[in-house]
């Protein structure tokens, strides 16, 4: 090959690798520009594409977008209907009959029917300790037709439509019948729902991005929407849910207009938000979102002792957590109950004895009550944006109480493993952890799993008190909300007395949106609904 | 030289075998547990068992590793114990933004680089050199991520000229993959862009003082050609070698730069698959960049060949 030709060569392959990068500048942004996009950094990436498996939020909220509920709640936490259109309800209250309403598709276009429906409701409360607990008390699941279907209780119990509304995950989403046969405890490796928004699974890059398309085909209730309940109308053609890991980042893309919506922003971050053009900040729901607690193990000393439990509350100041973790009052409160302070069933049973602290009084008090210095394993998750400082104000109360610690720092994945020990903790198990829980699910006494007192069918920790679970059923079978509300005074009173949990206080994590560009966000305490959002 | 690069490439085989092995039983002895990951904080030790049945995790460890090699062989790298889809995919998926960010990072660092060490060495403790020299203490000294949160309140927020976050691949454009690459390059760029400065400094220095260089200065050659050609070419060997170890540095080590920019590159996947414990991404990661480093290594060694004539195979 000559010089001549060489060069004729580059210059050739320079033009067309100039024509490619031209064009490939301009195409795809002609396709784009039609498309209406809600670009939302969450709290977590969506990994999994299974509702019913984890009960991580951000499986529940990827499950709202692409699948839908039989009943969704609305401003007041009333179930109301979703997918069902009219349903029934037996003057005994053991047979409540459900009819699916007209134009409900799946996303691969075939219709949606009871065939779907019962193998869902089966797989989801095989999971869910609130589903779980449904049909611990359900007789059987009957399909009367292809629409309709009945759910036969043994007892009257009264939580059915607010377990199949739950706004916690997991969340109760209805799937095809193939993935609702999918063994519980395997993922389903296909998302179809029959939701407001299609998953593309084409465009998902786990760590990274997440996608949806709008569904033309969605037939939307008549309602306007509140909360989870009335119409689930496509506010955007496209959602797209970008995975930042650092809170910075985040904040400085919403400033910048790279993205539209912000789930958690950092509460450091809020007073350069709210000085932001373009950029608002706005309260999430009606009751808060999250509580803090510190858990204690009941099968070893020395928390096996009840006297030394409670004795942990004399060192326990909620504003000292509170102001460590999110610094701005307006959004934290002090909450000496276990029931989320705010919601319907706010009571004051055994609150005196959660408001007792007593720094000076503490060291004496553990002494009374037969602490002997015995080394006491915290599980400190120091990677954890919330729980590493919780736990670091709770070490530094129960040092100067004159207790004899032994802190374990691992990251949050080993607490995890580690908090699921029995064993005592010199053979590899613990005495304390601190971590959170969500607002909603503290609100009702069936979803609040960590008030619960089951032994060894409970949660890590292990307390057990029959009576304290004797009061969690019984409250599921009030019929009013006087009554709800006296068994919830008497289980919180008791749970307290038992220490089930140490509550560190309560707090709202805000959202941050691009004001300038988006409306139509519905506040729910939580959990994320974005399907309503509109982009101007 | 044929059959010392094929040697090379069959003395890879044990070195991955070894890896493999380690990083298989050092994550098996780490804490934490995907299953409780997965199960979520309201599960009992009951739902925890099941899916670590499920996933298979209850069986003895040495069944697992046989398993996990038998796929191996096969080109297998497992699937994502969290997204269900083949770990293959998923590092494919992350390899064009860390090559995208590797390369530009590179770029940038030597083409500043190199003529600022050559620069500071032909006028070793003149005021430039000190400024060059200055460079590269401050090079080394700014953490990466400080370096990109000045360049993005700077460049992005004030100024508005270039994207804060995030990496569009080149099919959508060529300027919106650069522009999303400057940022970072320059970040990153910044500590290797010093230490290849004083690497480069430190050969010419060590060269400037050499019979030749002196014989071509007194036969009249330009000063540009005597610095380039006689003496930079002959101080490549230890540049490259520093440059080489940049690359492969750069591909496993981009993580904070990627977490900064929200670059979905491998370094995030890997930091997000350690924390989730999702063993069969973080094991092919391992493996994957084991590679790397070896073929990296290789590369090096191949051009000493072409730069010193001396070094033969």
């Amino acid at each position: 090959m000559t010089r001549q030709n060489r060069s004729g060569l580059r210059a050739l392959a320079l033009a067309c690798g100039v024509a490619l990068a031209a064009t490939a500048a301009v195409a795809p942004r002609e396709a784009v520009a039609q498309e209406k996009v809600l670009r939302a950094v969450m709290h977590a990436d969506v990994r999994t594409l299974d509702p019913h498996w984890t009960t991580q939020t951000i499986a529940g909220i990827h499950g709202l977008l692409v699948y839908d509920t039989l009943f969704g709640v609305d401003d007041d936490f009333v179930p109301q209907p979703q997918m069902v259109g009219k349903y029934d309800i037996s003057p005994d209250k053991l047979t409540y009959t459900m009819t699916l309403r007209d134009g409900l598709r799946w996303h691969d276009g075939t219709a949606v029917t009871t065939r779907d429906i019962i193998p869902s409701i089966r797989r989801w409360g095989a999971r869910d300790p609130a589903g779980q607990r449904l049909l611990l008390f359900t007789d059987r699941i009957e399909a009367v037709d292809e629409k309709t279907f009945k759910i036969i209780l043994k007892e009257p119990y009264g939580q059915v439509l607010a377990t199949l509304g739950k706004t916690s995950t997991s969340v109760p989403v209805m799937m095809r019948e193939k993935e609702a046969m999918v063994d519980p405890n395997t993922q389903v490796t296909e998302a179809i729902g029959s939701g407001p928004f299609r998953f593309a699974k084409d465009q998902w890059v786990p760590g990274s991005k997440t996608v949806y398309l709008k569904n033309a085909d969605y037939v939307p209730r008549s309602e306007p929407a509140r909360t989870l309940s009335g119409g689930k109308i496509p506010g955007v053609d496209r959602i797209e849910l970008i995975w930042m890991s650092d809170p910075q980042t985040a904040m400085q893309a919403l400033v910048n207009g790279e993205i539209d919506f912000l789930e958690v922003p950092q509460i450091d971050f809020l007073p350069i938000l709210e000085r932001s053009r373009g950029v608002s900040v706005m309260k999430t729901g009606k009751i808060d979102s999250t509580f803090g607690m510190i858990r204690l193990n009941h099968l070893h000393p020395p928390f096996d002792n009840p006297k030394i439990r409670q004795a942990m509350y004399k060192i326990i100041n909620q504003e000292d957590f509170l102001r460590t973790v999110v610094g701005n009052p307006a959004f934290y409160k002090v909450c000496h109950g276990l029931i989320t302070c705010g919601s319907p069933l706010e009571n004051k049973g055994g609150s005196a004895m959660l408001a007792g602290h007593d720094p000076k009084g503490a060291a004496a008090a553990f002494r009374a009550a037969g602490y002997k210095g015995e080394p006491i394993t915290i599980l400190h998750a120091t990677d954890h944006v919330t729980i590493n400082p919780l736990t670091q104000v709770m070490i530094q109360a129960m040092r100067e109480a004159g207790l004899n610690l032994d802190i374990q720092a691992m990251d949050w994945g080993s607490v995890v493993q580690r908090r699921a020990k029995k064993e005592p903790p010199a053979q590899g198990g613990w005495n304390i952890f601190v971590t959170t829980s969500s607002g909603t699910s503290g609100a009702n006494p069936i979803i609040h799993t960590w008030i619960g007192a089951a032994c060894d069918r409970g949660l890590f920790g292990w307390p057990c008190d029959p009576e304290v679970e004797k009061l969690r059923s019984a409250w599921g079978f009030a019929q009013t909300d006087a009554e709800r509300l006296k068994i919830a005074t008497d289980l919180q009173t008791r749970a307290i007395e038992n220490v089930v949990y140490i509550p560190t206080g309560q707090w709202m994590q805000p959202i941050a949106y691009r004001s300038d560009r988006i409306s139509g966000i519905v506040p729910i305490t939580g959990i994320t609904a974005l399907w309503g959002i509109t982009k101007r | 030289m044929f059959a010392y690069v094929i040697g090379r490439l069959l003395a890879t085989i044990p070195v991955m075998a070894v890896v493999a092995v380690f990083v298989f039983f050092l994550l098996r002895i780490a804490p934490g547990d995907p299953a409780a990951i997965i199960a979520g904080d309201d599960a009992t030790t009951q739902d925890i068992e099941n899916i670590r049945a499920k996933l298979g995790l209850d069986r003895p460890m040495l069944e697992q590793f046989a398993l996990w090699c038998w796929r191996l062989m096969q080109g297998d790298l497992g699937i994502s114990i969290f997204s269900n889809l083949p770990v293959t995919q998923l590092i494919a998926q992350r390899l064009e933004p860390t090559l995208a960010l590797t390369i530009s990072t590179l770029l940038v660092a030597v083409v500043l680089a190199v003529p600022m060490g050559v620069l500071a060495a032909w006028k070793a403790r003149s005021l430039a050199d000190r400024v060059v020299m200055g460079f590269a203490v401050m090079g080394f000294a700014v953490p990466v991520f400080l370096a990109g949160y000045i360049l993005i309140y700077v460049f992005s927020i004030k100024l508005g000229w270039l994207p804060v976050q995030g990496y569009r691949p080149i099919a959508q454009g060529l300027w919106p993959f650069v522009e999303g690459l400057i940022l970072p390059s320059i970040a990153l760029g910044t500590t290797y862009c010093a230490l290849i400065a004083r690497i480069t400094r430190a050969s010419m220095l060590e060269v400037l003082s050499q019979d030749y260089i002196r014989t071509a200065e007194s036969k009249g050659l330009a000063t540009p050609r005597v610095l380039l050609l006689h003496a930079l070419k002959n101080s490549a060997v230890p540049i490259v070698t520093v440059i080489g170890i940049g690359i492969a540095l750069l591909i496993s080590g981009v993580v904070i730069t990627e977490t900064v920019f929200n670059i979905p590159g491998l370094g995030r996947l890997t930091v997000d698959a350690v924390l989730k414990r999702d063993y069969p991404i973080v094991q092919g990661l391992i493996l994957v960049f084991a590679a790397g480093k070896v073929l990296v290594n290789l590369m090096i060694d191949i051009s000493y060949a072409f730069l010193d004539p001396r070094i033969r195979y």
